[in-house]
Parts: C-alpha cells; sequence; structure tokens
C-alpha cells in the first residue's frame, strides 16, 4: 500500500516523466552504441517505445506525461536557433554549392510530396490521412500549420512526421551506403530534406559538415513545401478528395 | 554560456514575433535561425560562447523529439485501422525522398566540380 502512495504522489509530479524520459533515452544510447550502431536499435526509436509501453502499463495519459516532458519539448526551438552556428562554419561550401543545392532541393521537395500522392492513391488510403501525411517531411510546427491549412489533421501530421523522421535516421545511413561519408554534402543535405529534424540529429553523428547541411536542407524544405504543398493540393484537386 | 543562451532565445523571440506581424508560413524557431545565420555570416565570427553552446545542443537533439514521438499513443485509434497501408507510405516516401536528393545532389556537385574549380 505505501509503495502504491508512493506512485501516486510521483506520477502526478511532472518532475516524474522529465527524469523518466532523459533517464531512459540515455539508456537507449548506451544501448545503440553497445550494439555497434544497429539502425533498429536507434535511441529516439527505443525510448519512444519504452515510454509508450510505461505509459499504458500504468494507465497516465498522454497529457500528464506531457506536462513533464514539455521542458524537454520546449528545448527544440532554441537547438532549431543553434542549427545557424555550425552552417555559418560552412559558409564557403555553401556559397560555392548554392546552383546544385537549389535545384536538389526543388527535386527533393518535389519527389516527395508526388510520391506521397501516388503511394496514397494505389494503396486506397483516403483522403483526410492523405493531406495529413503530405507534411511528413517537414518540421513539426511547419508541418501543423500546413497541415491545418489544407484540411488535414495537424495531431495526426506530428505522429507522421516522426516516424518519418526516426526511419529516416534509423535507415538513411545505411541506405545511402557510403555517399554520407564520401559526400557528407548530399548525403547530409539529404537527410535533412528527408527527414527534419532527427534525420539532422542523426547527421551530426556521422559528421559536423553533414550535420550543418542537413540543418540546412531542413530549413530550406520547410519554407519551400509549405509553398509548393498547398500549390499541389489546389492543382491536383486534392482538397474535395477530404 | 548565460549570453550564448540569450542569443539563441533573442533570436527565437524576434522570429516568432516577425512571423507573427508578417503573417508568414514559417514557425518562429526556423526564421530565428536565418536570422542567427545572417548576423554571424555579417560579424564574420561565431562567439566562442554561442559556438559551444550550439554544440552541446545539437549534440543532443534526438533526445528533444521524445516527447512529441509519444504522442502516438494519443492519435494510435486515428490510423490503427489503415496503418499498415500508411506504413507502407511512409516507408517508400521517405525512402524515395532520400534517395532523389542525394543522388540529385551528388551528381550536380561532381559535375560542378569537373567543369573546373574556380578557387
Amino acid at each position: 500500500m505505501r509503495l502504491n502512495a508512493i506512485w501516486v504522489y510521483l506520477a502526478s509530479q511532472p518532475l516524474l516523466w522529465l527524469a523518466l524520459t532523459v533517464t531512459l533515452f540515455w539508456l537507449a544510447r548506451r544501448l545503440y552504441l553497445a550494439v555497434g550502431g544497429l539502425a533498429l536499435c536507434n535511441p529516439v526509436l527505443v525510448s519512444i517505445a519504452a515510454i509508450v509501453c510505461l505509459l499504458l502499463l500504468t494507465g497516465t495519459g498522454y497529457q500528464t506525461y506531457f506536462d513533464g516532458a514539455q521542458f524537454i519539448h520546449f528545448l527544440l526551438g532554441p537547438a532549431t536557433v543553434a542549427l545557424a552556428v555550425p552552417l555559418v562554419q560552412q559558409l564557403p561550401v555553401l556559397r560555392r554549392s548554392l546552383a546544385p543545392l537549389s535545384v536538389a532541393l526543388l527535386v527533393g521537395a518535389l519527389a516527395g510530396i508526388l510520391s506521397t500522392v501516388a503511394l496514397c492513391w494505389l494503396l486506397g488510403v483516403d483522403g483526410r490521412t492523405l493531406l495529413s501525411l503530405l507534411p511528413r517531411s517537414i518540421t513539426t510546427p511547419i508541418a501543423m500549420g500546413v497541415s491545418d491549412q489544407i484540411g488535414g489533421s495537424a495531431e495526426l501530421t506530428v505522429v507522421f512526421v516522426v516516424i518519418t523522421g526516426v526511419l529516416g535516421a534509423a535507415f538513411g545511413v545505411p541506405l545511402l551506403g557510403r555517399l554520407v561519408r564520401s559526400d557528407p554534402v548530399a548525403g547530409g543535405f539529404a537527410l535533412g530534406v528527408t527527414a527534419h529534424g532527427i534525420g539532422t540529429a542523426r547527421a551530426f553523428e556521422v559528421n559536423e559538415q553533414a550535420g550543418a547541411f542537413a540543418g540546412l536542407g531542413m530549413g530550406l524544405n520547410g519554407a519551400l513545401t509549405a509553398v509548393l504543398i498547398p500549390l499541389v493540393v489546389w492543382a491536383l484537386g486534392l482538397q474535395g478528395a477530404a | 554560456m548565460v549570453g550564448a543562451i540569450a542569443t539563441l532565445l533573442l533570436m527565437q523571440l524576434a522570429g516568432t514575433l516577425l512571423v507573427q506581424f508578417l503573417r508568414l508560413p514559417l514557425p518562429g524557431p526556423v526564421l530565428g535561425m536565418f536570422l542567427l545565420f545572417a548576423w554571424l555570416a555579417w560579424r564574420r565570427q561565431v562567439p566562442e560562447a554561442l559556438s559551444r553552446t550550439a554544440q552541446t545542443l545539437l549534440e543532443n537533439l534526438s533526445l528533444l523529439f521524445v516527447p512529441a514521438g509519444v504522442g502516438i499513443v494519443a492519435h494510435w485509434h486515428e490510423v490503427a485501422g489503415q496503418a499498415g497501408r500508411i506504413t507502407v507510405v511512409l516507408v517508400l516516401g521517405a525512402a524515395i525522398t532520400l534517395v532523389t536528393t542525394a543522388w540529385t545532389l551528388h551528381w550536380l556537385l561532381a559535375r560542378a566540380r569537373a567543369r573546373g574549380p574556380r578557387d
């Protein structure tokens, strides 16, 4: 009974979920290093799975969890601003490669949007889910805004954004093979364009230059896709489908 | 370090305010990133403390996505019915975007290099 009272007290405190999030992530990262960077053991994936299990086992609601975890979530803002620092250190490369970067950005953004539309049509995914899936490759705050604007569900979009990020981080480097290491500009940029902040975090683990260009890809793709998606939705008449 | 944190937060604040008043389709922190980039590029030098603080934050960037990811528990019922199909879209869509972007840029960079380095 005593233990139960302690649990009831702890579970009502933001500190419990804050401490658990940080601790589980730390353990997940140690596990990831212990298995030699195996993609399936991606620390974001493992800690999300562990916390989800814990919430389900203890019957805790997401809101209770987020009351504690929001302190970590808040740091995403300053961390996004901080991406400017490694980027400015890459200024000479950036200046030299402006045209290739612009073309690759446009190609990548269109590939992301059109592949989603084509796959949803092929598989028969319903209209509202399709609209929520479209902004899956861009950073959460932009994705939510875009989803709302075109008639999707912003909450669903967040889930798809995080899954895409985790997929990109887990399988991006193995999928691109040696390219990420031999050409960190192209590999990193693609990770940022595809898997936004989570892909960028993974790119920083490969090297500083890959991380810097991933951050650039994330920022530019966010801005471009926010403009492109409403255009594509309008051009293909997708809004009526929802 | 306090100065560096103040810089980051002020840039985020400036970005957020500009987005509000100019009704831009961008989140405040992303505009804050472009503002800080412009300021640092103009100064031609990154303050040591800012560089260290940014590095610490970015080394632990993955952790910051965990709270949002756990949100999947709150929305599971909405996607449970077509979870398989959605997974296929997410996996193939991500793979197509990743490979297309990486190879386009890799090819263009190699071509630019082959045409002769100007510097």
